[in-house]
């Protein structure tokens, strides 16, 4: 199925982020990461098989597939977190194939995780300041002399209130963070990747969760990051806010690229339709496509009627519309 | 029943070396577990490491400075022997290694094969000189009421305590600091302390190391006031230590301090209104080598009850567990 020429709809066949033409794979006029053959088996099922991927700098890249896509797993290998079988990429021009996740991060490519990884028993606060890069009090010996750390320490925390009050968090300062709410979590934890001044943040499922209010502010926020110069690649399932605040689209299907683009016209390609559907592959896409401007969320929506359990599993935990069954969905690590 | 002896014994215990040695273990397993969140099952391991490095070169005629950086040295190297290949792995792997590795130790000095150098079953005796000559206390008995000891026994107890509070302070200055904030993240979710750029690997082996050598030197305190017995140094002593731990409360400062006098007075408690029991007739149906292990039974009785009604310990706080994390 991935296998579908993507050029059978009438996707423009450039692009200025792209160097010649737009398809799964194309190279970028000034790409960020640069990935090459980069596959991960787990027993039998090939999560990721990559033959090449380019991530634009300084651009929103939505990274979007179905359940099993391999996106969370791309991440991990990208991130260090994970080995892949074959397969090498650079960051900024530095490859770090084999390089082990902290120093991945100290390059400045900075990930969150799609199953929050908050440090319950360190405050909020103490959450932000983890994230601060350099820290002269970090090492063992000068950690003793209070006076080496201190004037870094208030600045960096002048920085984690800041962080904090754009994210709304500011009044839950000093509680502890096992005490935040999954969506107050998620924030938390971009906020603390924020405290790095990272070049690349890679989010995974960052809006999972997050009450929809706050989720037009993140999507100001994750606006304003680019606007300073950070590129950001994020993995997400409300196609809303792909198609709102992403200038490119890398679809994922059974560990592949199967197409990519701009948010206005990705959609519309059916190895899109095609990876989203699957088993209701005899649709009349027509149909889908007059029903919506969005084939992706019919899809979605289909989907959801067709499990209606997983729709009451929603509203139970008091998530958010629109939400997807993918939301949901465990991290398998 | 002599029950001013019973309670003079037991408030003794208070600032007893053993106390003290207990102590000093404690605070170097709570730099393991209550902030790292390393599970170290073999702290006797590093106790009996410091006991027979400080006691091996002292017989040898070595100076005390070169016993005393001889239990460090050895301990630190037992550390990175233990970390270098568990510190990568899941956390479990390390609780593996240190309950095995501390059997091990254990039996490498009780062979008879190094008899020459470790007294084999019999342990060490007679180290206790170089010690006692740089001791500024002149000769006599001093203090008041159950506080009354020899010049030696001040001096072991003042060393002690000197290196707990020592201890103390470091742990102090550690937590606050920055590099505290590593290591607490590391106990709560080494990923995401990876993903914020923290060379995991090597703050587990720097706290290894730190809460190792504290062992050691509670080794070092634990044998100046008795002889090097191996038998002492059984997974028995880990778990003594664990819960002294638990019951001052496994990341605080006075936690470890607090929990070894309260195990220490208790178990005199005890074995003195046991044995005091036993010999005014008025318990006919055990001895008293019973009755001692009766008293350790009551330790593994306060431990399951302390995990299940004060999980915290005395000095933890009650909010950080009432999270599931
Ligand atoms: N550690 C693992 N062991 C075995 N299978 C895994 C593991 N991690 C992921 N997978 C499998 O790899 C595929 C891709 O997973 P993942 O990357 O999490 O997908 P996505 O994030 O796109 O939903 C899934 O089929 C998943 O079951
Ligand atoms: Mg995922």
């Amino acid at each position: 199925m991935s296998n579908l020429p993507s050029s059978q709809t009438a996707v423009p066949q450039t692009h200025p982020l792209v160097k010649g033409e737009v398809g799964p794979g194309c190279a970028k006029t000034d790409p960020i990461v640069i990935a090459d053959s980069v596959t991960r088996q787990f027993g039998g099922l090939k999560a990721v098989d990559v033959a090449h991927l380019e991530i634009p700098r300084g651009k929103i890249t939505a990274l979007i597939g179905p359940n099993g896509a391999g996106k969370t797993t791309m991440f991990n290998l990208l991130t260090g977190f994970d080995k892949p079988n074959t397969g090498t990429w650079e960051f900024d021009g530095k490859s770090l194939a084999g390089v082990p996740a902290f120093k991945v991060a100290r390059a400045g490519m900075v990930r969150t995780f799609q199953l929050t990884k908050s440090l319950g028993r360190l405050s909020v606060l103490q959450n932000m300041l983890l994230g601060a890069t350099g820290q002269r009090g970090e090492g063992l010996f000068s950690s003793l002399v209070k006076p080496l750390w201190r004037k870094q320490e208030e600045e960096n925390t002048a920085r984690a209130d800041d962080l904090l009050a754009r994210f709304k968090l500011d009044a839950k300062r000093e509680d502890y963070a096992a005490s935040l709410s999954g969506g107050q979590r998620k924030l938390l934890e971009m906020a603390r990747a924020l405290m790095s001044n990272p070049e690349l943040i890679m989010l995974d499922e960052p809006m999972a969760g997050v009450n929809p209010a706050l989720t037009q502010s993140l999507l100001g926020h994750i606006k304003n990051l680019k606007d300073d110069g950070t590129s950001v690649l994020f993995v997400e399932h409300d196609m809303h806010m792909v198609m709102h605040i992403s200038d490119w689209v890398i679809v994922m299907a059974e560990g592949r690229v199967v197409a990519e683009g701009p948010p206005e016209t990705v959609m519309k390609d059916p190895a899109v339709i095609d990876a989203y559907l699957g088993a209701h592959h005899d649709e009349d896409l027509g149909d889908l496509m007059e029903d919506g401007p969005n084939p992706v969320l019919e899809a979605e929506r289909k989907a959801r009627e067709a499990h209606p359990e997983i729709e009451a599993e929603h509203e139970a935990a008091g998530y958010a519309e629109p939400v997807t069954p993918a939301s949901r969905e465990e991290e398998q690590r | 029943m002599d029950w001013g002896n019973i309670f003079g014994n037991a408030v003794g215990e208070i600032i007893s070396p053993t106390t003290a040695a207990y102590a000093l273990a404690a605070i170097g397993l709570g730099v393991h577990f209550g902030y790292t969140g390393l599970l170290n099952f073999g702290q006797a391991a590093f106790l009996l490491i410091g006991a027979y490095a400080f006691a091996i070169p002292t017989l040898a005629g070595a100076p005390i400075i070169v016993a005393v950086l001889s239990a460090i040295i050895c301990s630190v190297i037992f550390a990175f022997i233990l970390g270098i290949p568990t510190l990568r792995l899941r956390a479990d792997y390390l609780a593996i290694v240190t309950i095995a590795s501390a059997e091990v130790v254990r039996y490498i000095v009780t062979t008879t094969g190094l008899t020459d150098f470790t007294g084999a079953a019999n342990g060490l005796s007679g180290f206790k000189g170089t010690f006692a000559a740089i001791n500024p206390i002149p000769q006599g008995t001093y203090g008041f009421g159950p506080f009354t000891y020899n010049e030696y026994d001040w001096w072991v107890r003042i060393v002690g305590w000197a290196l707990v509070i020592l201890a103390s302070v470091l742990v102090f200055l550690l937590m606050r600091s920055p590099w505290g904030r590593v290591v607490k993240g590391i106990r709560e979710d080494e990923d995401a302390v990876r993903s914020l750029g923290k060379n995991v690997y090597s703050y587990k082996m720097q706290a290894l190391v730190i809460g190792g050598v504290m062992g050691s030197v509670a080794g070092i305190v634990f044998i100046l006031p008795r002889a090097v017995q191996p038998a002492n140094y059984t997974t028995g002593l880990t778990f003594f230590i664990w819960t002294i731990m638990l019951l001052g409360g496994a990341a605080t400062i006075f936690g470890p301090i607090v929990g070894s006098m309260i195990f220490w007075v208790v178990l005199s408690l005890t074995q003195g209104i046991l044995y005091g029991a036993i010999e005014s007739g008025a318990l006919t149906f055990i001895s008293t080598t019973q009755a001692g292990q009766i008293r350790f039974i009551l330790v593994g009785v306060a431990l399951m009850l302390l995990v299940i009604f004060r999980p915290q310990g005395i000095f933890g706080n009650k909010k950080e567990l009432s999270f599931s994390v």
